[in-house]
């Protein structure tokens, strides 16, 4: 029987919510939350002997330092194969999944799996090292996450041969492998010409890599320069009066911040649902700096702060919206004039 | 956001606490803030060293803007 060893983080370790999300590793005997389902997949093939439960916020602050203890804590169980969560659209967990992943794969010599949905930043950060599962957005896809992840994990456990990617379920990792097939590579490659020129659906069998850079934009003089703020982080004006939503958010707001020197628990929150609100709530300069800014405005080192600040919820929120959101803000910062953006996430 | 931003031809500096998040979505300007609930402060700490500590990190995103960079950079 193949000994797997599985991390979770606070949530789906049942340890707690947000306000558990500082919580350094821990280590308990067994499956907990989703191991349970693993366990009812892989049937007397493979057992979870231990779950490793780090709290995201902890993990992602401290990659360096939770790493080494995390492979600390999962060395003495000698697992098969390693699995983490699956983390659906998390963006914390899903980036812990993965630094916990290939960190096992390099110092154990063991295969890894982990699930993601593919907008997570986990993916792109992890997809040529390790074998993410595709997922929905949210847990509701749980049951098919694990199905698909069980499986793999068996197959990667028993050196069973490891499929394609749409075979197996899997984001793409960019390796080439040798296969026959029964025409050859001109013939395909004319019959995908011909499919192209009519308009027809066809699949390319090498899709090109999609570098999307955007080379940096030219240095500014701040003293002579007006700057913006924007942020990700959910700062709005209390009472949030254009009802942001807490995760994946279907719009921005746009606030004005001319004659306020400083942001406070009774001027303005935090709309984000994605970290504990605590502090933000308490300041709100904590995560959007306006009181220093001003200072910085009287002393002469920027020009001049923009009226108004603009902030949406980077939680679980679609690339697309974000893509859109700062589209449209760059037509209206530029249209006043706005030389520089300070751009603050959580 | 910040990748839009700068294709509109805004130079943006982004102020987070996973960097390495910031790189993969394409941020050029990154300022490594202190956690993800209060990225521009420090609860812990008094008022006065609290602001300090954000003044010190925002005049830090201010010189990533005067810089003039090739590639994506971690202002330290």
């Amino acid at each position: 029987m193949l000994r797997v060893v599985h991390y979770l983080n606070q949530f789906f370790g049942q340890i707690g919510g947000e306000d558990k999300a500082s919580i350094p590793p821990m280590v308990k005997e067994g499956p907990v939350g989703p191991g349970m389902a693993f366990k009812g997949s892989f049937g007397d093939k493979a057992e979870i002997v231990a779950t490793v439960i780090c709290g995201d916020s902890y993990f992602n602050e401290n990659i360096e330092k939770a790493t080494e203890e995390i492979l600390q804590m999962i060395e003495k169980y000698k697992p098969d194969v390693f699995i983490a969560g699956p983390a659906f659209n998390a963006g914390r967990y899903g980036t812990a999944c993965g630094t916990i992943c290939k960190a096992v794969q390099d110092k154990f010599g063991i295969p890894a799996v982990t699930g993601m949905y593919p907008e997570n930043p986990g993916v792109d950060l992890y997809k040529k090292n390790v074998y993410i599962i595709k997922t929905t957005d949210s847990a509701a896809g749980m049951k098919d996450a694990v199905a698909k992840m069980a499986k793999l994990t068996l197959k990667l456990g028993f050196k069973e041969n490891i499929g394609a990617h749409e075979e197996e379920g899997y984001i793409p990792r960019g390796m080439r492998k040798n296969i026959f097939v029964v025409e050859r590579g001109s013939k395909r490659a004319v019959e995908m010409l011909i499919k192209k020129l009519k308009g027809e659906p066809f699949t390319t069998e090498y899709p090109m890599p999609d570098f999307d850079r955007v080379s940096p934009a030219k240095a500014v003089k701040v003293k002579e320069s007006l700057i913006a703020l924007v942020t990700s982080g959910g700062i709005v004006p209390k009472g949030n009066p254009d009802h942001i939503e807490s995760s994946n958010a279907s719009k921005y707001g746009k606030y004005v911040i001319e004659g306020i020197d400083n942001l406070t628990n009774k001027t303005h929150e935090t709309a984000h649902g994605g970290y504990d609100p605590v502090y933000a709530n308490e300041d709100p300069d904590r995560v959007l700096p306006v009181d220093v800014l001003r200072e910085l405005e009287r002393e002469g080192k920027i020009g001049k702060l923009y009226r108004y600040y603009y902030a949406t919820v980077g939680n679980g929120t679609a690339v697309a919206s974000a893509k859109k959101y700062a589209q449209s803000i760059a037509k209206e910062l530029i249209a006043d004039g706005v030389k520089a953006v300070i751009l603050t996430s959580t | 956001m910040v990748k839009e931003l700068e294709r509109a031809g805004i130079p943006t500096v982004h102020i987070c606490t996973i960097v390495p998040i910031s790189k993969t979505v394409g941020a050029n300007r990154i300022v490594p803030a202190v956690a993800i609930p209060h990225p521009l402060g420090n609860p812990s700490l008094g008022f006065k060293e609290e602001y300090a500590l954000r003044k010190k990190l925002i005049e830090k995103a201010l010189k990533a803007l005067e810089t003039d960079i090739e590639s994506q950079t971690v202002f330290e």
